[in-house]
């Protein structure tokens, strides 16, 4: 592969399978077979340094998985993940803010641990000076090191998460829906300064998300999922310009709007497969108003001669999608 | 007059503590209307879900109802006897909760949960309540019905089981829906499914529905009018495109500024400083004086009302200035 100077991750056929089987005893017993659930299923993206990418797509989907075999919490099953940082600079943010701090250690400590793992040999008064700091940051007061988790609201505690991450002097972010507990207007507290710490700090950001709107504030390139694939990978604006993939312009014909209230519109039909079971050939045939024989049989793939690797749909390939969705789009 | 199924006059949910009575719902008053969806909608903590369990005479105690009325199609249900209130909950109020899976007996076949429920609210024998069973499963949009009737439900997914909920619900044919947050755990495209469905029974069958969910867009979608929360009273109450498109309430105004939007971009999102007061530490005069950009000495001294159908409790709003 060439080398992209500007490249900070290179993500290359990542694999990741699960063992679902039955236990043993059952499988001989019920003669059940092995059974395999493909959580990320072939999947390629690069991030620029200084950028954000999104992950986007509904539960299931595999963007979570793709979160920890980037951190290395998981080992990929196929494939590689190529950082071009210093790995201890990585760090990740996760949803649930209450899950991911522990209730007996002060705030403080919390902040202070990547710092003393980072630099072990940091002086006390060194490391407290740089704990408030990080606390300033993040918009709480340096007093708020002597308190506990459970002292602190839903939005508090993220920015504690926040805190804690940039006490490792991170280069590289993994967010893991990292607002998706909080409300909305403590929800953009939160982006707002993840936004700003980007700027002010050139981080980079991976960032996972099932809020189609919170991902288009967030991000300046967007890889939508379904089944452990990435069906659709386009620069922001252009996704929401110019959707290319029959899901991605079916996602965004159901996310509410707010600014068209009342809106009655024909929900999209079906539900997401099982990935233990997914679909032959292209996993969103079955919902794909698009498909014709062969998305029944052979899986798309992105590829250059189409839309520049933005996407992998064979009606996107013939030409239908243009004309076929504008039908859809209009009922 | 008869049009109202639900009438709610200044309502009032209290939980004394040790350290004192706390108000969780504070004087609040509105109505649902035959066929109409009122979204409520408000932050954790506003008092939105309790409101909906006062409705469903389901506070958890110590929470008792303080003060106040709310009366069913004319008849006042806020002071019935547990026993009676049975009657009213399935009979007369429909309940969907967020998690479908606590709202099934995951030890029934859910055909079977259809046909107790019915043959509970009506005359109907065995054969006679399955086959409205049936009926109601495909209402609600259950493929092959006759399969799946028989089915566990950890069988379905969580649409089709929030589907099975909702069948649940219209078993008695109930007068008036509390939904609360019914498609929180679900994703988008199967929470656009529910909703559908929510607002097609609703014009059907002339349910009222009062919809708690924190979503605005959810609200957005599916309400006719809503009603906005906050720290246990109402901020505003108006037609669902007038507060979206046009909120009369700082709160309100603030509350839509920092969703991010779908089609403009913004640098950075509006942010309302601060968070909302604990139930504890509830503010003199208006509640959200401390986190507003325009209050006033009027707004830390009294504390505004909702008064009429399309309103904003603030003193901005009503007095056009603040004294």
């Amino acid at each position: 592969m060439k080398i992209r100077p500007n490249a900070i991750l290179e993500v290359d056929g990542l694999e990741r399978r699960f063992d679902v089987s039955a236990p043993w005893l059952n499988r001989v017993l019920e003669r059940k077979p092995r059974r395999t659930l493909r959580a990320v299923d072939g999947v390629d993206f690069i991030i620029q340094r200084g950028q954000t990418l999104a992950l986007v797509g509904e539960s299931g989907c595999g963007k979570s998985t793709i979160a920890r075999l980037v951190t290395g919490l998981h080992a990929p099953s196929g494939g590689s993940v190529k950082f071009h940082g210093d790995r201890d600079r990585m760090q990740m943010i996760f949803q649930d803010p209450f899950a991911s701090l522990n209730p007996r250690w002060r705030v403080g400590r919390i902040i202070a641990e990547p710092l003393r793992t980072l630099r072990p040999d940091t002086p006390d008064a060194v490391v407290a000076a740089r704990v408030d700091e990080l606390l300033r940051t993040v918009g709480l007061s340096p007093s708020d090191g002597q308190k506990f988790p459970h002292e602190f609201s839903g939005g508090q505690r993220q920015r504690i998460s926040i805190a804690r991450a940039l006490a490792g002097e991170p280069e590289f972010l993994v967010c893991d829906e990292p607002t998706s507990a909080l409300d909305v207007s403590v929800q953009a507290q939160v982006l707002n300064l993840m936004k700003r710490l980007q700027k002010e700090m050139d981080l980079t950001y991976l960032f996972i998300s099932h809020d189609l709107s919170v991902v288009r504030h967030m991000a300046d390139v967007i890889a939508v999922m379904y089944l452990g694939r990435i069906v659709e990978i386009q620069p922001t604006k252009d996704l929401f310009a110019n959707p290319l993939h029959p899901y991605t312009r079916l996602l965004l014909d159901t996310i509410p709007d707010l600014e068209a209230p009342k809106r009655d519109r024909t929900p999209m039909g079906g539900e997401v497969p099982s990935p233990v079971s997914p679909p032959s050939g292209c996993s969103f045939h079955p919902r794909c108003p698009l498909a014709f024989d062969r998305c029944k049989v052979e899986r798309p793939q992105r590829r250059a001669e189409v839309h520049n690797r933005r996407v992998a749909c064979f009606a996107c390939e013939t030409g239908a999608a243009a004309t076929g969705l504008k039908e859809t789009a209009d009922v | 007059m008869s049009d109202i199924v639900l009438d709610v006059r200044n309502l009032r949910v209290e939980f004394p503590t040790r350290k004192g009575v706390l108000t969780a719902v504070d004087d609040i008053s509105l109505t649902i209307r035959r066929g109409e969806i009122l979204g409520m909608v408000g932050e954790s903590g506003a008092g939105k879900s309790m409101t909906g369990m006062a409705i469903l005479g389901l506070l958890e105690p110590p929470g008792r109802i303080a003060a106040g009325s709310i009366h069913l199609s004319g008849d006042r249900i806020d002071n019935l006897s547990d026993r009676e209130m049975q009657q009213v909950r399935g009979r007369r109020i429909g309940a969907i909760f967020q998690d479908p899976l606590t709202s099934l007996n995951p030890l029934f076949r859910v055909g079977d949960q259809l046909v107790e429920t019915i043959r509970l609210h009506t005359d109907l024998t065995k054969a006679q309540a399955r086959e409205r069973a049936k009926d109601l499963m495909r209402e609600v949009g259950i493929p092959a019905v006759e399969e799946r009737i028989d089915n566990y439900p950890h069988q379905f997914s969580g649409g089709m089981r929030q589907r099975i909920v909702i069948a649940l619900a219209l078993c008695a044919e109930p007068e008036l829906i509390v939904a609360d947050e019914p498609t929180t755990a679900l994703d988008v495209s199967i929470q656009a499914q529910i909703t559908a469905l929510l607002k097609r029974l609703c014009r059907e069958r002339g349910t009222a529905v009062m919809l708690v969910t924190h979503d605005m867009g959810v609200i957005a979608e599916t309400a006719d009018r809503v009603a906005v929360m906050y720290a246990g009273r109402l901020a505003e109450v108006g037609a669902v495109e007038d507060v979206v498109r046009r909120p009369r309430h700082p709160y309100t105004a603030g509350l839509m500024g920092s969703i991010p939007s779908l089609r403009s971009d913004v640098e950075e999102l509006q942010m309302i400083p601060g968070a909302m007061p604990r139930l504890d530490a509830i503010p003199s005069g208006c509640a959200f004086n401390p986190r507003c950009a325009h209050a006033g000495p009027k707004c830390r001294r009294d504390i505004p009302r909702v008064e009429g159908t399309q309103a904003a409790a603030c003193w901005l709003a009503t007095e056009g200035a603040v004294a």
